[in-house]
């Protein structure tokens, strides 16, 4: 136990006029119902609208977008993107099955390597948990099949989401983790949950907007309508 | 860092005359309240969302030593550590005794409030360890050794030249004759530099924009990515988070973060929003092995049930800073300590004691903007005026404002000698003035020593009220009465 905590905690108590040991608990009730707040009428939509919005505000975050039937023409869609940007075709994609299983080589000439992101990395293609229509969010969660590394490392990063996974708003990501969870019986949270809303930006210099901080220059979304298998 | 808060007004004088600060607050005052009032109007909840985001701290706040209970716990289970601290000591000690433990020799660091206000970089630069602020905004005033004059804007009082020259001079490894005139020029040059940094760090510490009790999770919110890319490398990951960050739940997280990045800088939501929970698991292919939060008190805890407890609402967004004429006036070093601005003057006596700053309750002009604009609506006028009075019963009031109080006090409190005397006054100043203005007045230096004060023409404002009829008139009359 460290130090402090009793002095803290009973002074908190004090200031509030409370007791230890009072059995009722808000605090635990409030956790275990985990009830949604207000959900904007924003975000509370029809699949294709979803969709729809999602690209709206992504791309009004700087993201460029590009949508896709088939999964296994991802390799082709990244292709593209390379090629608009004028970047060798060497890419480090996410060490997920469904990436890895991609026609890169055969069908795109990519040349592909799989893992965690690294300082040498110029692109990386990741798998997306989820996303988030309200505000043309990612939601990537990390596991060994998806490295956080990849999210902030290279300059250009590319991520697929597959267009059934397009929440409306947050709320529902959260409830898909704890379904995840329940069912695995693992803990809801993985170790990093990362929202990202475009790339990454600073205005610290003059209050000039600059894209490409820290973090990558240039996000680039595919969106993938064929169901998961 | 030692408070400069007891200096404000000599503090304010230099910031008025200083060319380059007041060319960034006269932008800062027009971006950023223009962008947070657009990205309100685009979404029709956004009142409903404050009151349920004030809503939720207020019951945190009740259930404080509950929740950081269960918050606690949950941390553990995740496999992270939890240190509580109740001094800025104490959280430095705990902090440079991880980095020790594991043999850091460079700490990077993501912007943090609570780390400027326990001062952990000088206390890690004095124990041989260096601290790299990654922020760009924090990198510059680090290599300044300045601290931040806006929450979410730490750079802000700063030009393009000031920085160039401070690239110029601590960069010196650079070609001296490299071109640093453009914003993108500078970034560059940051990136680069830090991307060692980041690389090479053993330990990273970042701050908490909250704290979710539900899961022991810490959220991070930046649009740079630097925070993800300090805990995300180092082989240990350092929270250092205040105890009023915590929210319960997810749900309740996500209504927090609705209203904190369109308060702030008027996106509908930052860039990067990260929920850390624990170190690497087994499988996981990167991240850290140690993942520690430090709990700060200092202070937070007496504020619980005292008049200043709805203070811990803050949700350090920077709402009340860029909507405060005092603010946009001085900038925020002037305040002398690590906030600044309508929140800075109801927290930094509370953090720092009211002697030392004194003069920051009485650097408002109570026009209650801020409390219009704070996502959590914390009432800070109301506040600043509870530090008034405390100073006016503890007679830290000076004695001319203490008899100008009184006298007005026993004026205000009989209605009838109140107009008597007002009337002469009024009638008396505006047969001195004419039509004009003041240059100067008895007693009233500090308002005509900086500006000319209009004389009143007319009658009082109740005397008009009393001779005309409401309808049409009364605007002829409004117009009449405040004529300048």
């Amino acid at each position: 136990m460290s130090t402090g905590r009793a002095q803290i905690l009973d002074r908190i108590r004090k200031g509030l006029g409370r007791k230890a040991g009072d059995p009722t608990n808000p605090a635990l009730d409030r956790i275990q119902a985990h009830q949604k707040n207000l959900i904007p009428k924003r975000a509370q939509l029809s699949q294709d609208q979803r969709i729809d919005l999602f690209i709206k505000e992504a791309e009004r975050v700087n993201a460029t977008t590009s949508r896709i039937s088939r999964f296994d023409t991802v390799p082709s869609a990244v292709a593209d993107y390379l090629r608009r940007h004028n970047l060798p075709a060497v890419v480090k994609i996410a060490p997920a099955d469904d990436l890895r299983a991609l026609p890169w080589q055969a069908g795109s000439a990519i040349t592909v390597s799989d893992g965690r992101g690294e300082a040498s990395d110029a692109v990386s293609v990741a798998l997306a948990f989820a996303g988030v229509a309200e505000t043309g969010t990612l939601v990537m969660a990390s596991s060994p099949e998806s490295p956080t590394t990849l999210n902030f490392l290279p300059l250009d990063h590319v991520v697929v989401v597959r267009a059934a996974d397009i929440a409306g708003d947050y709320e529902t990501v959260w409830e898909q983790l704890r379904a995840r969870a329940a069912k695995a019986g693992t803990d809801v949270m993985p170790r990093a949950v990362n929202f990202i809303t475009g790339p990454s930006r600073t205005a610290d210099i003059e209050q000039t907007l600059l894209l490409g901080a820290h973090g990558p220059q240039r996000l680039h979304i595919v969106i993938v309508d064929e169901p998961p298998a | 860092m030692h408070p400069t808060s007891p200096h404000f007004k000599e503090n304010a004088r230099a910031a008025l005359a200083d060319k380059p600060l007041q060319a960034a607050l006269a932008k800062l005052a027009v971006g950023f309240p223009q962008r947070r009032l657009e990205a309100a109007s685009r979404l029709p909840e956004f009142e409903a969302l404050r009151d349920q985001a004030r809503d939720i701290k207020t019951h945190v706040l009740e259930n404080l030593d509950r929740y950081l209970e269960i918050y606690e716990s949950k941390v553990k289970e995740s496999g992270g550590h939890v240190h509580w601290a109740e001094t800025a000591e104490d959280a430095r000690a705990k902090i440079l005794e991880i980095c020790r433990k594991a043999g850091a020799r460079t700490v990077t660091k993501s912007k943090s409030m609570i780390g400027e206000e326990i001062a952990i970089n000088d206390y890690l630069e004095n124990n041989g360890i260096e601290p790299v602020e990654t922020d760009l905004g924090e990198y510059i005033i680090q290599l300044r050794r300045e601290p931040p004059s806006h929450i979410i804007a730490p750079a802000i009082h700063l030009s393009l030249d000031q920085v160039a020259d401070t690239f110029l001079e601590k960069h010196a490894d650079l070609d001296r004759n490299r071109e640093l005139h453009e914003p993108r020029a500078l970034l560059e040059e940051a990136r680069a530099k830090l991307r060692g940094k980041f690389l090479g760090a053993d330990v990273g510490l970042t701050g908490a924009n909250m704290l979710i009790a539900e899961t022991g999770s810490n959220v991070l919110v930046t649009n740079e990515g630097n925070a993800d890319l300090t805990y995300g490398l180092p082989r240990v990951h350092i929270v250092i988070a205040s105890l009023e960050k915590i929210v319960p739940t997810l749900e309740d997280a996500s209504t927090i973060l609705r209203v904190l990045a369109r308060s702030a800088t008027g996106q509908e939501m930052s860039v990067y929003t990260t929920f850390c929970t624990g170190p690497k698991r087994p499988s996981d292919l990167d991240g850290p092995e140690e993942y520690h939060v430090v709990l700060l008190d200092n202070g937070r805890s007496r504020m619980i049930g005292s008049e200043f407890h709805e203070m811990l609402r803050c949700i350090r967004c920077g709402a009340c800073l860029n909507h405060c004429p005092i603010y946009k006036s001085v900038g925020g070093h002037a305040y002398g300590w690590v906030y600044s601005g309508p929140m800075g003057a109801v927290l930094i006596p509370n953090l720092i004691g009211m002697d030392e700053a004194a003069h920051l309750p009485n650097a408002s002009t109570l026009c209650g903007k801020c409390e219009s604009v704070c996502p959590m609506r914390i009432p800070l006028p109301t506040m600043l005026r509870r530090w008034r009075q405390r100073q006016y019963s503890a007679r830290q009031t000076g004695t001319f404002a203490r008899t100008a109080l009184r006298l007005w006090a026993g004026l205000a409190k009989r209605p009838k000698l109140y107009r008597l005397v007002m009337g002469l006054g009024v009638a008396a100043l505006g047969q001195l003035g004419g039509k004009g203005r003041f240059k100067s007045l008895p007693l009233a230096g500090g308002w005509t020593g900086v500006r000319d004060l209009a004389a009143p023409t007319g009658d009082t404002f109740l005397a008009q009220y009393h001779k005309g009829p409401r309808g049409d008139q009364s605007g002829d009359l409004m117009r009449k009465g405040f004529r300048s």
